[in-house]
């Protein structure tokens, strides 16, 4: 069976691989309209980069974690849109929609989730864009949930998707990482709008944008559907 | 009796004397120098790129001198680049201890010949000899590998600071590691400049980068 964190000696040949099958349309680095020989050589490479970030990956090492007095104070925003353009999602009709490799894809309200014991960490977000703030998020640890749920945690991804339109995957590995997290709250009260609210992944082994807020469904597959960013150039594995 | 120091640079000075091959620049170098070249200016332009989505001093660089046009494109650039870089880093290392090239070319430097040379270069009269290094040449090239590894291993604590956390504390942390790439690539820079006002002076080095000239064929005194 090939795992995704495969053996060195696999890397290359997976590496070629993910650059065949990942000629994604619209996945350009400059010219959507023109997808050209530089494109094809910089997506292999993000492939060959993922393996490599896969076989880095050690599901024992922990993000470093930080004290009260070193929190970010105000918090900063970032999304694509602008802070006002949060989606304000109605926490009493909300549902966390499950698909895929799932043995008990019923619903989830919200304080079901709240139900479910909880975890704390006060961990950096290191964005992609060279920033980064450190918060304090507390949730639903997801290797947890994901076992509550009956998940196939031998399928290869977990994807997300968002009352914003955004989505994101990220691999089996990172999801059971025990500092992931599907956090509900933010700074010891729950998530505000700008920050995710109702419930958001917290993944401090991943860069920021592997973080999706305001989660509204979750699946887990074997089929590779990439992300918001990855979809548009940048490293899908992008772990720190 | 001579000293110490004025022995080595008379060794030195008996060492230049000899002629080791007929090609002022061995094939391999030839190879690996533009490898370098096309690697460096890539990384350079698309970390350029990088730096400027979150600038930690007061200034970004001009866009026309970036490469990959938007912080995606840089960093795809960036990190498709640096194993180019990093497979010709290793391959010119061990080809330079191996071949003796290193041993030859770059060693010893010392101080007062450093200073000779410096202060000979400032009056514009340092001769270019040809297949020799002057003492500055030889303190430019050593340092600037030593900046490109540092650059290596400070892009490796920025690119992994969680799983190559030791690296990363190494440097002081996530920030510092910045900061310290940016040191490396800014002494990269300065060589460049160095480098290429040099080429631009005595342009009749240049060729020899590209077809490997011949030592017997050219004597130089300016």
């Amino acid at each position: 069976m090939i795992t995704f964190n495969s053996s060195r000696r696999r890397l290359l040949g997976r590496a070629l691989a993910f650059g065949a099958v990942s000629l994604l349309p619209g996945c350009d680095f400059d010219n959507a309209k023109h997808p050209d020989l530089a494109d094809d050589f910089l997506r292999l490479m993000s492939g060959w980069n993922n393996e490599v970030q896969a076989a880095l990956f050690n599901p024992n090492t922990l993000a470093p974690t930080f004290k009260p007095s070193q929190l970010t104070r105000p918090p900063r925003f970032n999304a694509f849109y602008d802070i006002s353009q949060a989606p304000r999602v109605d926490t009493g009709t909300w549902r966390l929609k499950l698909s895929g490799r799932i043995g008990n894809k019923q619903s989830w309200r919200l304080d079901r989730l709240r139900a479910l014991p909880q975890g704390s960490q006060i961990t950096r977000l290191i964005c992609v864009e060279g920033w980064r703030v450190i918060g304090q998020w507390s949730g639903v640890p997801l290797r947890h949930f994901l076992r509550a749920i009956s998940a196939d945690t031998r399928a290869r991804y977990v994807a997300f998707r968002c009352a914003d339109g955004y989505f994101t995957s990220i691999d089996m590995e990172s999801a059971l990482h025990p500092q992931t997290i599907l956090a509900l709250d933010f700074l010891d009260a729950p998530l505000t709008a700008p920050f995710g609210a109702p419930l958001r992944l917290r993944i401090p082994t991943k860069l920021g944008f592997k973080n999706p807020k305001s989660i509204v469904a979750m699946e887990v597959t074997n089929k590779w559907t990439g992300g918001y960013w990855a979809n548009q150039g940048y490293n899908w594995f992008s772990g720190s | 009796m001579y000293s110490t120091e004025t022995t080595v640079v008379l060794l030195a000075r008996s060492h230049r004397n000899v002629p080791a091959k007929k090609v002022i620049h061995p094939w391999p170098l030839r190879v690996m120098h533009w490898l370098n070249a096309v690697t460096i200016i890539t990384l350079i332009g698309s970390g350029w790129q990088i730096y400027n989505a979150s600038p930690f001093l007061p200034f970004t660089f001009p866009e026309w001198a970036t490469i990959g046009q938007w912080l995606g494109g840089a960093i795809a650039w960036h990190l498709a680049a640096i194993w180019l870089l990093m497979l010709n880093g290793l391959a010119y290392l061990t080809w330079g201890v191996s071949s003796g090239h290193f041993r030859r070319k770059l060693w010893p430097v010392t101080p007062s010949a450093v200073l000779h040379d410096t202060w000979a270069a400032i009056r514009f009269k340092l001769p270019h000899e040809v297949g020799v290094y002057n003492a500055v040449q030889r303190l430019l090239y050593l340092a600037v590998i030593a900046f490109g590894v540092l650059a290596v291993f400070s892009g490796w604590a920025v690119w992994k600071p969680v799983q190559l956390w030791p690296l990363s504390d190494l440097f002081g942390g996530f920030f510092l590691s910045r900061v310290v790439h940016f040191v490396a690539m800014s002494g990269i820079v300065l060589f460049l400049a160095v480098h290429i006002l040099l080429v631009a002076l005595v342009p009749r080095v240049l060729p020899p980068m590209i077809t490997g000239g011949h030592l017997e064929d050219r004597t130089s005194r300016p």
